[in-house]
């Protein structure tokens, strides 16, 4: 609609009675497509910030009847997607860095669902019969691999992904998940998402993703969550760009009071952009500010200490005398967060709406740091690590270890339905084949005590791996008392062998495990915002009220396999590259040789040639022997020289061999090569001379 | 024509067979050939080495400049200034001093926490040798006081996965801290600040800060413990909790965010790419700013290669550091390595003046050198005993070494410590930046070799040549002993050809594997008692209050006890030469077992520890060849018998361990000063790092001697 002054007048009047008749039909609500664009900002405690930039796209449930197989901003290639593979549900996500739960938090929207292991993981439900699941899955993982410029198609293979029943996802049945640790992530994946987006990167916040801005940071994650409900609502899709930057400050000297003062930052210092334009095709197109709980309770205790106004800063003449900070421009709204347990320090959200600003005048936010604030993140009630245990090339332990924030009491009420009175955790792990996981040596620690397993599993299903067929998969629901300290998960494994052609081209750096996923299915970590106009709510806020448990991902793991020496091969084929020339060597000989003809032709030809030297030397060498005089005593002393030359070869190289063990050097390897190439013509040089 | 075809095949067995027979029967000559090569081999070991050469090419090193600034300098020189200032304040724990280095390093926003620890007693453990005991059972009756705390901070790398670290280790006494602790802290303060900010880190960083009031090598291998094995049950954790409570809880909370990031908990960060030991000398060098590399670790095993190589590209070609490793001093003295040496160059001028293309000969003087480098090369890898905390990473299979810097100047000028300080801060920077760039584990480069000098190796192909020489005829020897043996009775005289023994009749036969059976039987009696002796210091060490030299006296008392012993109940070789004359020559079988199955223990011990194996060659080759009964000897009378007497005597004194300890000892560090308890703090320091070479004394190499001797004393 945006195009609509360059029509000549015939075909606009044609497009106003279209105009008309779509505009009848936004009556009829969710009829048409929509597009949205929002942009949160977040700072974080550590000197960092937080954006999540999030789109979304909505197609009407019934496609056929509106525009058959067109469409004017949903993306074509995910429509079809849907229709062909019968996707119910589905999310990709591209990820660098690691979430840091400690810093960043953990029990809130963002961190719950934005918070990917890294590389990628695909998990996807099918509305197929189950026995067509897998297959859906593999093309699945074709088409995506193909619209992403990324090794997706390895999550093909039976040995990389998994079907969790009810840990991950409460979906059954048609749920498969699979991640790929290694993967890495470049602006060749971002272009194919940004192209999703009906104004790519040319208009709007999206003109804000300055490349080497966003890949300079410390936590850059790219998701793709669609949802299809079939007939009855369509397809969602949300496209979320997940980034924890630094803003480019003087580095405080020392431990002054200066340190503590948290770096101001711009939009334009962040990403080194500012928003000119809006992106006209969206509906809405808004920039939240975010501040936290923790950070509003600071700042009222610090407005508390110099009592210039009392209330919240709702007011925008609050905000600009506020002690804490400054914010250059004016919010447009201010939302508070509504929570009927926690009566202060509620996180508040301020809206600017990007209609208003043009290239003339840019949108450009400025939050300058007034006097040193330290706050934490809400935290998820436990915080879980995982590490190896154990070294050596043969066996060792997966440990996950589950370490409770402190900040529980908190949040004991807050989303937590009250008659429980334990803290129930979910854990998925899947574990590949290569590392063959001993189920039944699952120990669990809680502070520090050996548990027996009836008392602490609540529910558990475990399937073991399969040899180049499947991995190992274990979702257990714990049960822990409130008040646990600590909690350890200790799976013993071995390791395991593969064949010399499934080791990758760099086997010697070790093999992942892929992250544990941790949830705690009684805490939510929904947000609401009390807003003044439910009309038009803004769909990250209404995503943010979802109720979806708490998750968390562990770290990924890498196993030092026993690699062999590559280079063995080699030596092994020229090992018996020797002993075959051995054996043929001495076979011949064996087969050849006439032993009676060949000493009579011997003394019929020195007999013929007649010298007299040599046959007066032989008859020397015989006296001093004291022996008889023969008529050919040459060949056995030649047959012994050649002989000793034999084994000396022959213990060259394995000296060489044992080197070449030592390190893998071609060179070496080479030089056995020529050596055993010396030694076949030695070999057959006595049948030859006889 | 018709009788010679028909002898033709009976007088030509099959070559292979001829080669050995002609070794066997002429093995003194063999053997003599073959050791004096094996011996000359080792001494132009120096000439043999290689050039070192960066193997894996993802490294890279020195490829970017380093980008530590004068600022990361100065606020190190911050830190270097107030632990000086805390160290002249009297005071009791030294938490301050660790308390301060935390802060430094959370204010750099670093993961920091503590690691408390308790040293563990060195404790003979015959059953756990080789694996360590449980980590729950000595810490139990540990007192509150005596712990250790390490300090650990850690830097994610901003965009890495997080599956592998590289540590830095700095051992340092916060009771007491010494100018060169202070600026090895400095140095990794320095560039553990710069790593918090560059966008180039792929591993995540950890600090290490070891508390070495116990030892460096205990606390590393604390944290390695704790790293790899946790314990999640047990008292060790709760007795800690208790302890921790009442020294570090009690202090005031003066700074919140601090104490906010300090966790108490294990911090980890992946599996460990390689780590870094770094020492700054506390004396100042004469001529340059060096910087010495310690690589050992437990049983002469040694660090990729590569990890050296790295490190003496970035101090020599970047840093314009005299890099050095270990040399045995003494040797450099030498005069007769020295006339060998000039022998050898003038013999390369030779060999340079016939074809310019052979180039073999170096300097007499780096010959030397390097004889005194492979010489404590060999040595430290056949103490198996690592050579720094170090040594505890390699037990975790990391790669591992210690640089120790040392500077020409007294750092007492600022000026001249800003400036160590950033020239020690570029080259682990440097390192750190090289080793980043590792994909794989360390694996290219060679893992067997010894040094002649940092820029020089001796691979495990070449430095095998001179092991198999000297080995070589013990079986040619044993097999021509036993040979011997059964052709003394027969009056065939040398003859010792296949067919003659084929003719002999059955009854010798069976009389001469009788004869070897007892041979054997002794052999085996004098190794169990080997076996014997090497378990009895466990029982002498829990005799309470002994000086070592009394424990010394005790154990070779117990061990002359249980030879006795032994001999009683399986019956002693002498009564049986006694009860029966005619088997006069019985010490010909006793040599040949002996010989084959020294021969056996050295080739085992040369796959676990080669350097252990090499020098004990040197000695028990010799003696094991030379041995023959004395009497024999003495009644012969002529002056070959009486110089292989006297070499007999000397070899059979020399090779008893003691002597040969007190031996090399009073060569290598004068006379002066020796006591018999020191042979005892010897070995408790050997079988204390659990070294194989223990084992090898004891079960491979005293049996030997005793049977050497027992051949020896023979009465025929």
């Amino acid at each position: 609609m945006a195009r609509l002054p360059r029509w000549t007048l015939p075909l606009f009047l044609v497009l106003l009675f279209q105009l008309l008749f779509s505009s009848g039909s936004v009556l009829r609500e969710s009829d048409e497509e929509e597009f949205s664009e929002e942009l949160l900002l977040r700072p974080l405690p550590d000197r960092k910030v937080l954006a999540h930039f999030h789109f979304e796209s909505r197609a009407p449930p019934s496609l056929a009847d509106s525009y058959g197989r067109h469409h004017h901003l949903f993306p074509k290639a995910i429509a079809q997607l849907v229709q062909k593979f019968r996707v119910k549900e589905m999310e990709l996500s591209f990820t660098q860095g690691r979430w840091n739960y400690e810093r960043w938090g953990g029990f809130d929207p963002i961190s719950s669902k934005n918070a990917k292991p890294p590389g990628v993981e695909l998990w996807a439900v099918f509305d197929v019969p189950q026995n067509q699941v897998d297959v859906y899955w593999k093309n699945l993982t074709h088409s995506l691999s193909g619209l992403f410029c990324a090794s997706i198609n390895f999550l093909e293979s039976s040995t990389t992904y998994s079907a969790p029943q009810w840990s991950f996802h409460p979906s059954s049945g048609s749920l498969r998940y699979g991640t790929l640790p290694r993967e890495a992530v470049c602006t060749e994946n971002l272009t194919p998402w940004l192209k999703l987006l009906p104004c790519r990167d040319k208009a709007g916040l999206s003109t804000l993703m300055d490349r080497p801005s966003i890949y300079k940071g410390f936590y850059h994650s790219q998701r793709l969550h669609l949802t299809s409900g079939g007939l009855e609502s369509g397809i969602i899709l949300g496209q979320t760009l997940t980034v924890v930057l630094q803003p480019t400050s003087q580095r405080a000297s020392g431990t002054s009071s200066g340190a503590n003062l948290q770096p101001s930052w711009s939009l334009s210092s962040v990403f080194g952009r500012k928003v000119t334009t809006r992106c006209v095709l969206a509906k809405s197109s808004n920039v939240y500010l975010q501040l936290e709980r923790g950070l509003v309770t600071e700042l009222e205790n610090l407005q508390k200490e110099n009592p210039i106004s009392g209330a919240v800063f709702m007011d925008s003449e609050e905000l600009r005398s506020n002690p804490g900070f400054e914010l250059s421009v004016k919010p447009d709204w201010a939302f508070k967060e509504v929570n009927s347990l926690h009566s202060k320090g509620l996180s508040v959200l301020y809206e600017y709406s990007m209609a208003k600003y043009n290239d003339s005048e840019p949108f450009d936010l400025t939050l300058t740091w007034k006097s040193p604030v330290v706050w934490s993140c809400p935290q998820a009630p436990l915080h879980a690590s995982r590490f190896l245990m154990g070294s050596g090339n043969e066996r060792g332990a997966i440990a996950i270890s589950l370490i409770s924030t402190g900040l529980k009491e908190n949040f004991m009420g807050a989303n937590f339905v009250e008659d429980r009175s334990k803290l129930e955790v979910d854990i998925f792990q899947v574990v590949p084949w290569y590392i063959k996981v001993y189920f039944h040596t699952l120990r669990v620690f809680v502070d520090g005590k050996p548990q027996a397993l009836a008392d602490v599993v609540e529910k558990m299903r475990v399937s073991p791996s399969e040899d180049k067929v499947s991995p190992g998969v274990m979702e257990l629901l714990l049960k822990f008392p409130c008040d646990v300290e600590s909690a350890t998960l200790t799976l013993e494994f071995d390791k395991g062998f593969l064949h010399i052609d499934e080791y990758p081209p760099d086997a010697n750096q070790g093999f992942d495990i892929p992250s544990a996923v941790i949830s705690f299915p009684y805490f939510h970590e929904s947000v609401y915002y009390l807003q003044d106009n439910s009309l038009n709510k803004a769909p990250m806020l209404s995503k943010f009220q979802d109720k979806s448990p708490v998750r968390s991902y562990t770290e990924v793991l890498l196993v030092p396999l026993t690699t062999p020496d590559f280079s063995m091969p080699y030596n092994v084929i020229t090992i018996t590259c020797t002993v075959f020339a051995l054996y043929f060597g001495s076979l011949l000989n064996v087969l050849r040789r006439r032993v009676g003809e060949e000493e009579r032709f011997l003394k019929n030809k020195a007999a013929k040639r007649g010298g007299r030297l040599p046959q007066l030397l032989s008859k020397l060498y015989a006296k001093l022997r004291g022996k008889e005089w023969e008529s050919s005593p040459s060949s056995s002393v030649l047959s012994s020289l050649v002989n000793t030359k034999l084994i000396l070869k022959l213990k060259r190289i394995t000296a060489n061999m044992k080197e070449a063990r030592g390190k893998d050097v071609y060179p070496e390897a080479a030089e056995d090569l020529n050596l055993q190439v010396d030694v076949i013509p030695d070999v057959t040089a006595p049948s030859a001379g006889l | 024509m018709d009788e010679s075809e028909v002898e033709a095949p009976k007088a030509k067995p099959r070559p292979i067979v001829r080669l050995g027979i002609f070794l066997i029967s002429h093995s003194l000559l063999f053997s003599v050939f073959c050791c004096t090569a094996g011996l000359l081999t080792l001494l132009l070991l120096p000439l043999l080495a290689k050039n070192t050469y960066i193997s894996e090419n993802a490294l890279m090193p020195g490829s970017a400049n380093p980008m530590l600034s004068s600022q990361e300098v100065s606020e190190a020189n911050r830190l270097v200034k107030s632990l000086t200032s805390l160290d002249l304040q009297p005071k009791g724990s030294g938490i301050e001093s660790q308390r301060l280095i935390a802060e430094f390093m959370s204010n750099l926003g670093a993961e920091v926490n503590y690691q408390k620890f308790y040293p563990r007693s060195n404790q003979f453990h015959p059953l756990h040798f080789f694996s360590y005991p449980d980590s729950g059972t000595t810490w139990v009756n540990v007192s509150c006081s005596s712990h250790g705390v390490n300090t650990i901070g850690i830097i994610r790398a901003p965009r890495g996965d997080g599956k592998e670290a590289i540590v830095l280790v700095t051992p340092y006494n916060p009771l007491k801290i010494g100018p060169g602790e202070a600026l090895s802290l400095g140095i990794t303060y320095s560039v553990f600040s710069l790593l918090t900010q560059v966008t180039w880190l792929a591993k995540d960083i950890i600090w290490l800060v070891v508390d070495s009031r116990y030892g460096e090598y205990a606390a590393v291998d604390a944290w390695l413990r704790d790293y790899h094995m946790p314990v999640f049950s047990g008292l060790g954790s709760v007795n800690a909790e208790t302890c921790y409570g009442s020294n570090v809880q009690n202090e005031p909370k003066e700074n919140l965010l601090t104490e906010r990031k300090i966790h108490d908990g294990f911090r980890r960060a992946g599996t460990m790419a390689a780590a870094l030991v770094i020492k700054v000398a506390d004396r100042s060098e004469h001529f340059e700013d060096s910087l010495s590399i310690y690589a050992e670790a437990s049983n002469g095993q040694m660090p990729n290669l590569d990890l050296i190589n790295i490190v003496n590209y970035l101090a020599v070609h970047r840093q314009g550091l005299r890099v050095k490793v270990e040399k045995i001093w003494s040797l450099l003295n030498c005069k007769w390595l020295l006339i060998l040496g000039e022998i050898l160059e003038s013999l390369g001028h030779v060999a340079r003046s016939l074809n310019p293309q052979w180039k073999f000969g170096i300097p007499a003087a780096d010959y030397v050198e390097g004889i005194a480098t492979l010489a404590s090369s060999l040595y430290y890898q056949a103490l198996g005993v690592p050579t720094g905390p170090h040594g505890a990473f390699r037990d975790y299979q990391v790669d591992a070494i210690t640089l120790e810097i040392s500077s020409r100047v007294a750092l007492n000028n600022k000026a001249k410590r800003n400036d160590f300080l950033l020239r020690g801060g570029w080259l682990i920077e440097g390192v750190v930046r090289t080793v980043n760039n590792l994909l794989e584990k360390f694996h290219q480069s060679f893992f067997l070799y010894l040094l002649t000098s940092p820029s020089k190796f001796v691979s495990v192909g070449v430095y095998m040549i001179a092991f198999a020489l000297l080995v070589a005829p013990l079986p040619m020897v044993a097999a021509s002993l036993y040979a011997e043996a059964h052709n003394v009775d027969p009056s065939s005289g040398k003859e010792k050809s296949t067919p003659s023994v084929r003719t002999t009749d059955e009854l010798g036969i069976t009389l001469t594997s009788c004869k070897w059976l007892n041979a054997a039987k002794i052999v085996f009696v004098v190794h169990l008692w080997g076996a014997v002796v090497s378990l009895l210091p466990y029982f002498i060490c829990q005799i309470p209050s002994c000086t070592p030299t009394t424990r010394f006296g005790i154990w070779v008392l117990l061990s002359i006890f249980s030879l006795l012993i032994l001999y009683l109940i399986l019956g002693s070789p002498f009564s049986h030469v006694n009860a029966s004359q005619p088997r006069k020559r019985d010490w010909v079988l006793l040599k040949s077992v002996t010989i084959s199955v020294a021969f056996i223990g050295l080739c085992l011990m040369s796959v676990i520890n080669f350097a252990t194996a090499e020098i004990g060659a040197l000695l028990m080759v010799p003696m094991c060849l030379m041995a023959q009964p004395l009497k024999l000897d003495v009644k012969s009378r002529s002056l070959r018998s009486f110089s292989r007497l006297v070499c007999n005597l000397a070899l059979g004194f020399i090779a008893f361990p003691p002597v040969t300890f007190f031996v090399l000892k009073g060569v290598f560090e004068g006379f002066g000063g020796i006591a018999v308890g020191d042979f005892w703090n010897w070995l408790e320091s050997i079988w204390e790092w659990s070294s194989a070479t223990y084992l090898y004394l004891g079960m491979v190499y005293l049996p030997c001697w005793v049977l050497c001797i027992q051949v020896l004393c023979h009465r025929c």
